[in-house]
């Protein structure tokens, strides 16, 4: 079993390594967090000084997460994990699927856990009690015989060996995860005013623009705010669009995004846009409706519709806190409508031939944070590995037990040893109640 | 009778709890133990009615939600997430001395939650960025946790002291204040095995914020502050649990480690909030 290891093979696969690795790890982690990360060099400089900013840049300290040295660490780490986990699951699989019933009786007489017992009645009688015993609390029990010993030997958890592994191999899945998505997917942003579309949204961090292939609308953005002022929900109502059809359409909030041909866009943001107003129109006999941005003083119109509006006057409310409008509306020949309404508020339009509901709010655009990340189910899948791996390694363990009945001159010793890979002295109670089972048994007698 | 109230009893009654535990490993009065087992049941009812008057208010108010969603209510959890742990350790290792080093730092928890000045008690609404089911999955992983690494810290003083007095008199029985601990390789064992317990959950709370920041931001891992200091304390136990299993490390070592995990989890926890600034900076109002 033990080959001359090659020294090379031996350094990556040590335990030592790991832990030089892991420390490394957490101390220069640490220096991202006390030094912002990603900011304009001139920030660094104002913060900490000409000589001290160009050491930063030097060593990529400002981006350090993504330094070669940070990730070669990182490579280390895998290659450490890759090595001792391919040098190790060899044995690993032997232990798992050896024939404990092989085990030499020399190897039985020194395990610890370990007890004698001498067995009073006929010869032939010692291993069937030993075994009725043992199956109390042990199934699956397994025997060899021969002329003058018998073995009996019973496991639990043997693939619960492979539990540290599948730790390791969790790791490494997430990291391909994220290589894949650092490779094929990106990141980018885009701020759509309300009633606009988009064919294009710009990558963070680079200034690449990306095509989306699609045109992406924002039908409309809604503020909700909570009576104390703080922000209670940002919603954007999208449309997807592909050469003018409408293929999907999704009310987005965060937490909530909208998922199309591998690109997800996340409500990120808003912003408000200066001296812009956007109006909401629901012709409530057709049930048509439309979101059109405006300016005060001009002239609005519903493409299809027939529908011409626009804001000819405002002035601020009684109470001063903001603004009201005077809304001027026609759909036809017939005389126009005009009537003040406030901000927020949805005004019902009377016509000859219609009834519109006409709302009036801030025009907003809408932040959207786009991603594409194809590798992000193998980080799912290598975190769920991982929990279940943790689960196994830790609280599972591989439980051995065996008894050896062995006649010399009408004497009958009875031996029985075992032994946990984890969780000894768990193992060791377990044990102690199988020993006094037989202690309590009138035919044997403890040897001490 | 509102939750703020129950809340401030509960802190109370974890102060006499704790104190009758360390009379009790002083004056080894088994007296004082029942009574300190039966302040800390009652303790864990109150702070559990208070929990869960907590949430209904916020209902009453209009902006139900789980009480997991800031600095005030994380630390309650955080507290009642280590009087759960330690009932669990008494009743299952029959021993009450435990209690004298585990006890004290629910307490805090308490008290600093009930005291401190840097952050606000009210019940505040949700923003939009936590307004997610991931939040409980992700608060209640984390504080679990971060419950075992305070128990495993408290195992870990106790391992050191009853070992510098054992070394003092040779390894012999002393007859001493100590001599009524666990056995040392009792307390190891312990130690180790609460590790374990908070290394799960903390890779569990680390998974469910990933999934969360990428259902909301569209990223699992962005290395703020808050991710990284997570991720070193993970570092540490993990590096922790590889020299117990394969170097075979025990004893002083790893009580020591158990003392240096917990400092790393309070600076994720507190640290980040108040020192440095990113993502979680809500966390921290």
């Amino acid at each position: 079993m033990k080959q001359k290891d090659n020294p090379i093979i031996a350094f990556f696969a040590s335990v030592s390594l790991a832990l030089f690795v892991l420390f490394i790890l957490a101390v220069t982690s640490i220096i991202g967090t006390v030094i912002p990360q990603n900011e304009t060099p001139d920030k660094y400089i104002q913060f900490y000084g000409e000589k001290w900013s160009t050491i930063f840049h030097a060593l990529n300290i400002t981006d350090m997460y993504h330094s070669w040295w940070f990730l070669s660490l990182l490579a280390l780490l895998s290659i450490n994990l890759v090595v001792c986990t391919l040098k190790r699951l060899p044995h690993v699989w032997q232990t798992v699927m050896q024939d404990n019933l092989e085990t030499p009786a020399t190897r039985l007489n020194k395990m610890t856990p370990g007890r004698t017992f001498v067995f009073n009645g006929p010869v032939g009688e010692a291993a069937a009690a030993a075994r009725a015993l043992l199956a109390k609390t042990s199934r699956r029990i397994r025997e060899k015989s021969t002329n003058t010993e018998t073995l009996l030997f019973t496991q639990k958890g043997a693939w619960t060996r492979f539990g540290v592994y599948a730790v390791h191999t969790s790791i490494l899945i997430i990291f391909i995860g994220a290589i894949i998505g650092t490779l094929y997917g990106f990141k980018a942003f885009v701020m759509l005013p309300a009633g606009a579309t988009t064919d294009h949204v710009y990558e963070t961090g680079g200034n690449r623009t990306i095509p989306l292939g699609f045109d992406l609308r924002c039908e409309q953005f809604t503020l909700t705010l909570y009576d104390t002022g703080s922000p209670k929900e940002f919603r954007s109502e999208l449309t997807i669009l592909k050469d003018k059809t409408e293929l999907l359409r999704k009310s987005i909030v965060v937490n909530d995004p909208l998922s199309f041909q591998g690109l997800t866009f996340y409500q990120a943001s808003y912003q408000p846009i200066e001296g812009q107003l956007f109006a909401q129109l629901k012709n409530t006999r057709t049930g048509v409706s439309t979101g059109l941005p405006m300016k005060p003083r001009t002239e609005v119109s519903w493409p299809g519709e027939g529908v011409r509006f626009g804001v000819v006057n405002f002035e601020e409310t009684a109470n001063k806190t903001g603004y009201r409008f005077k809304i001027w509306f026609t759909d036809g020949p017939e005389t126009p409508s005009e009537f003040w309404m406030d901000l927020g508020a949805t005004a019902k339009i009377e016509r000859p031939g219609a009834t519109y509901d006409f709302t009036l709010t801030q025009h907003f655009a809408t932040g959207l944070q786009v991603a594409k990340d194809p590798g992000v189910w193998w980080v799912y899948i290598g975190c769920g590995l991982m929990l279940t791996g943790i689960t196994v390694a830790f609280f599972l363990s591989h439980r051995r037990i065996w008894i050896l009945v062995t006649t010399e001159h009408d004497r009958t010793e009875v031996l029985v040893c075992g032994g946990a890979n984890k969780n000894k002295l768990g193992f060791e109670k377990d044990f102690n109640a199988l020993i006094a089972r037989f202690a309590n048994h009138a035919q044997f007698t403890s040897q001490g | 009778m509102d939750s703020s109230q129950l809340l401030g009893i509960t802190t109370f009654i974890l102060l006499a709890a704790s104190a009758l535990y360390i009379g009790l490993f002083i004056f080894r009065v088994q007296g004082l133990g029942v009574a300190a087992t039966a302040l800390t049941i009652v303790g864990l009812l109150t702070e559990t009615a208070g929990i869960i008057l907590r949430w209904m208010e916020s209902y009453r108010m209009g902006i139900g939600h789980a009480p997991l969603s800031n600095m005030y209510e994380s630390l309650i959890f955080f507290a009642w997430s280590i009087i759960v742990l330690y009932l669990f350790i008494e009743f299952r290792f029959k021993n009450r001395m435990i209690g004298a080093f585990v006890m004290p730092f629910a307490f805090l928890g308490m008290a600093y939650g009930s005291y401190a000045t840097e952050f606000s008690r009210e019940i505040t609404p949700l923003i939009p960025a936590l307004q997610s089911n991931w939040l409980i999955a992700h608060v209640i992983a984390c504080f679990i946790g971060y419950a075992a690494f305070a128990v495993a810290c408290g195992l870990g003083i106790m391992y050191l002291m009853k070992a510098r007095s054992q070394e003092k008199v040779g390894g012999r029985a002393t007859g001493g204040l100590l001599e009524s601990l666990p056995a040392l390789r009792q307390i190891d064992d312990l130690t180790h095995k609460t590790i374990l317990f908070g290394f799960l959950w903390l890779s569990a709370g680390i998974i469910t914020g990933a999934i969360w920041a990428n259902s909301a931001w569209g990223t699992y891992w962005s290395w703020d502050p808050k991710e990284t200091w997570s991720i070193i304390t993970w570092f540490i136990y993990g590096a922790t649990l590889h020299a117990r299993f394969t170097k075979g490390w025990g004893g002083k070592r790893i009580a020591w480690l158990a003392i240096i995990g917990l400092l790393s989890v309070v600076f994720t926890y507190y640290g980040v909030n108040f020192l440095l600034s990113g993502l979680h900076s809500y966390g921290g109002r």
